[in-house]
């Protein structure tokens, strides 16, 4: 099984034990890294930051840490990436099934989707490591991009 | 059995979360032996598209009364409640199909 989310995790656009000001911040951050690594249109910050705003993406998860997945519509995006942040304390997103509720988020995945039937694997395993605490708490530790794929690694090596 | 179900799965933007949940929920349903057929869009097509749908499960709020139960959740991004939602479910599309 290939290793779907570490090949489209761009190095880049990788930010640990980032101190952001709100989502907003968070977004601006690692948007604009995807934006210089050539993976994004200069519309893609602004498009995604508005849809957050009237669809929003924080997910609460069972573990300590909750996730955002913040994305926007294809037209935004060059080449298929994610770009990720782990948040020293935590923003509020609004909750994607419930907006009139918030969500304080530490892990943001920000997604540049091209297709979503071709990187339905990606996806999926962005979905597996957000049911995971024990990765999501991992992937929170991990102080360079290599402790960043070995956490990962252990949401691909677990399927049989 | 009959015809297959029909799911409509919505979220935000089409492209991401209900990819996810199309695909959860054919597995999580054929391992059930229950053949349902989805179908994605964006939470506001999913008035327009809901005529001949069987279900509705969307990350984010449609609009209510659409005549279709609809089942709001994230159980299957987050894993929180999946088993339950699964359920629930296969509660809507097959009310009375229970082995005897």
């Amino acid at each position: 099984m290939t290793q779907t989310l570490s090949d489209f995790l761009v190095p880049e656009a990788v930010d640990l034990g980032v101190d952001a000001e709100d989502a907003g911040d968070v977004i601006r951050r690692i948007g604009g890294k995807l934006l210089s690594a050539g993976y994004v249109r200069d519309t893609f910050i602004e498009a995604v930051l508005e849809r957050e705003n009237t669809i929003p993406t924080g997910l609460p998860l069972s573990g300590k840490h909750n996730a955002a997945i913040p994305h926007t519509d294809v037209e935004h995006v060059i080449r298929p990436g994610i770009g990720m942040a782990t948040l020293l304390r935590p923003v509020v997103f609004k909750n994607m099934v419930s907006p009139e509720e918030t969500v304080e988020v530490q892990l943001v995945f920000v997604l540049a989707l091209e297709q979503p039937k071709s990187q339905i694997e990606m996806l999926q395993e962005v979905a597996q490591v957000l049911q995971r605490p024990d990765i999501v708490a991992a992937l929170m530790e991990a102080r360079d991009l290599e402790q960043v794929h070995a956490a990962l690694q252990s949401s691909v090596a677990e399927k049989s | 059995m009959g015809q297959p179900k029909r799911i409509l799965v919505a979220c935000g933007t089409a492209i991401a979360t209900s990819t996810v949940v199309a695909r959860a929920i054919e597995e999580a349903l054929s391992d059930r032996g229950i053949q349902v057929i989805t179908r994605q869009c964006k939470a506001t097509e999913v008035p327009s598209l809901v005529q001949g749908m069987d279900l509705v499960v969307t990350t984010t709020p449609v609009p209510a009364n659409l005549g279709v139960p609809v089942i709001q959740t994230l159980a299957f991004l987050t894993g929180i409640g999946k088993e339950a939602v699964i359920e629930q479910i296969i509660k809507a599309l097959v009310p009375s199909d229970h082995p005897v």
